[in-house]
């Protein structure tokens, strides 16, 4: 319980972002602010230092100053606040992940539900699919699908999606996964047929239609909620990796991907600019994987003593 | 199993031709932009897009572009890269290997023991203490993403405490072969191994346990108490050896993925030059052909990994053959 409240948390405060960076802050996330001046112990100072110490070369950005108004985790190699970055960044992060992980159940229910239901030559072809997009390595998968898409904007017909739309991430992370959710759902739908009341419900002369929708989809539309929380976590965690290769969400634009990527530069003088959206990934995973755990335990008690959890 | 073995070969050459047919489509089908100026990388000039047109085919038919692709990659294997003109490409994935070998092998050594020592701790003292803190502990492993975490041990061992006896003994970010020292290979992938680990270890080990008390429902088991064997016994020399089948099989597939692609953020991270990282370089300069060619290695060893895990498997349980 104590995780969905955590996860509660981190949605109320990614959405209040723009109070923060508005009212709070008062720092715009997505413009450098390379000479701006902020305020530490009540002494302006730039947010970009000179170098004191070695050779004095580069600038470093401001570090973590614990003070909600100015730069509380500090600043970026564009002198933007991490802490305000952070929380928009979380906005794309969690975006994606529920976007993503409800494409891939929606997807995976119908294809594993076609499958499963209608058998013969449909979940053939389906099931060779699946078996495609199985066996292709997640990663690569969607690096081959993101250095198409995100060079250049998609256009089919009519249609545009911009090289920075959010869409592309959601897209190709929400189809690399559809094999999970599709195969258990096929899986289930087979066992399901076997089962005594679908044969009452041929009996009683029920049409195809029905037979899909009032009998067999109630009892999947379990497997596929327990799997949706672990699909979120999963979706972010490659949200996340794909953003680090840079082949995620785009800049300026943000999310807890791109910041970890911004921070990799100034690892070893600002860490905490890596750091927080790394924590922040670590513990929203955790309670999604904890959440998913419970709802499994509360659907499904027969797992329960099994995990002891 | 001879008809077993025929069978998973032919789907599995199926499955490899599916994945080379849809790689292949990806490149040079996507609607948007031109294949040749993806090809030939970012601000081409006009006479290196009319080599690529002419390298590939791209005038001709998509069946015999795809063969062509498919006979420079396999058969002549002289595909060549655009934005390093004239740098062969099949050498450089071949360079690549041994790294991204050595790096998963002695992680998958790692996380095949911690996750079995885990597993078995929590299955045997399950309900008290230690399973609920190992199981967090797992849950936790599991939360973090691997390039995260590589940076922190980066941050750690290079940089914050690198003067302290603890990690003095690490050398700079980077690979040394097997062959130039032994010991300093050790060195160099002892922290990326156990970076790669620990996320898997978690996996495992919530998986071993749980089978492990999922089998201790089962007859034979209900028979060996019944025989009069201690707990433990039973635990390890029954339980503990039919979960091990399912885990192998899994462990089986994740290898194989890790080779073909999961592994690319550590090497990142940790600067090992294997496939991963070979693919994460052509990626910042848009060199697809290095980039197809890392895919569709990978891949296939990816299917090839597959293909023997389920032989094994079938070997092991005469049970799967029937199917």
């Amino acid at each position: 319980m104590a995780m969905v409240g955590v996860l509660a948390l981190i949605v109320v405060l990614c959405l209040a972002a723009p109070l923060y960076a508005q009212q709070v802050a008062h720092t715009d996330p997505f413009r450098s602010n390379l000479d701006g001046m902020t305020v530490v112990n009540g002494k302006t100072v730039p947010v970009m230092q000179q170098e004191s110490g070695g050779l004095g070369l580069g600038v470093t950005p401001i570090g973590p100053t614990w003070d909600p108004k100015h730069y509380f985790l500090g600043a970026d190699n564009q002198g933007r606040d991490v802490a305000a970055r952070l929380l928009y960044g979380g906005r794309n992060s969690l975006l994606i992940g529920v976007s993503a992980a409800l494409l891939t159940c929606l997807l995976g229910t119908l294809i594993g539900l076609a499958a499963g239901f209608f058998g013969g030559v449909v979940d053939g072809v389906l099931s060779r699919v699946l078996d495609v997009v199985w066996a292709f390595p997640v990663y690569l998968f969607a690096i081959c699908l993101s250095t198409v898409l995100l060079t250049n904007s998609l256009r089919v017909g009519p249609f545009t999606l911009e090289a920075g739309s959010l869409l592309l991430p959601i897209g190709i992370i929400g189809i690399v996964y559809v094999p999970y959710v599709g195969r258990s759902v096929r899986g289930e739908v087979l066992s399901l047929r076997e089962r005594e009341f679908v044969e009452a419900a041929i009996g009683l002369g029920s049409s195809s239609w029905r037979l899909l929708w009032s009998d067999i989809l109630p009892n999947v539309i379990t497997t596929v909620i327990v799997l949706f929380p672990l699909m979120i976590a999963l979706a972010m965690l490659t949200e996340a990796a794909l953003s680090f290769l840079s082949i995620g969400v785009q800049p300026p634009n943000a999310s807890w991907g791109t910041i970890i990527l911004d921070g990799q530069g100034l690892l070893y003088t600002r860490p905490a600019v890596a750091l927080a959206p790394g924590i922040a990934i670590a513990v929203t995973v955790l309670a999604l994987n904890v959440l998913g755990d419970g709802v499994r335990d509360a659907l499904d008690p027969r797992a329960k003593h099994r995990t002891g959890a | 199993m001879l008809r077993f073995v025929a069978r998973r070969m032919v789907s599995m050459v199926l499955v490899m031709f599916a994945i080379s047919v849809l790689v292949f489509l990806i490149f040079f089908a996507t609607p948007g932009v031109d294949p040749a100026a993806r090809i030939a990388g970012r601000n081409a000039d006009q006479e290196t897009l009319r080599a690529v047109r002419h390298d590939f085919g791209l005038d001709k038919p998509m069946p015999v572009q795809y063969a062509l692709l498919m006979k420079k990659l396999f058969f002549t294997r002289d595909l060549t890269s655009y934005v390093n003109r004239g740098a062969e490409v099949i050498p450089q994935v071949e360079e690549a290997a041994p790294v991204t070998l050595s790096l998963v092998l002695g992680a998958a050594l790692i996380w095949v023991v911690a996750s079995i020592l885990m597993g078995v701790l929590a299955a045997v003292f399950r309900g008290s203490s230690i399973d609920v803190l190992l199981m967090i502990l797992g849950l936790i492993g599991i939360s973090m993403p691997v390039f995260w975490l590589g940076e922190v041990v980066n941050l750690l061992s290079q940089s914050r405490f690198h003067d302290t006896f603890v990690f003095s003994w690490v050398p700079p970010l980077g690979y040394t072969p097997l062959t130039e020292s032994p010991f300093g290979w050790f060195k160099s992938l002892l922290l990326p191994w156990l970076t790669l680990a620990v996320l898997y270890a978690g996996i495992y080990a919530r998986i071993l346990r749980s089978s492990m008390v999922e089998a201790q429902e089962q007859d034979y088991v209900r028979t060996a108490y019944a025989k009069g064997l201690t707990e433990h016994r039973v635990l390890l020399r029954h339980s503990l050896r039919t979960s091990l089948i399912a885990y192998f099989s899994l462990f089986g597939l994740d290898f194989g993925a890790l080779v073909g692609g999961a592994a690319l953020l550590t090497e990142v991270v940790f600067g090992l030059h294997g496939i991963g990282k070979l693919t994460y370089d052509s990626l910042q300069n848009f060199d697809l052909p290095v980039i197809m060619a890392c895919v569709m290695y990978a891949a296939f060893f990816v299917v090839v990994a597959n293909a023997l895990v389920d032989l094994l498997y079938a070997w092991l349980d005469p049970r799967v053959r029937v199917v």
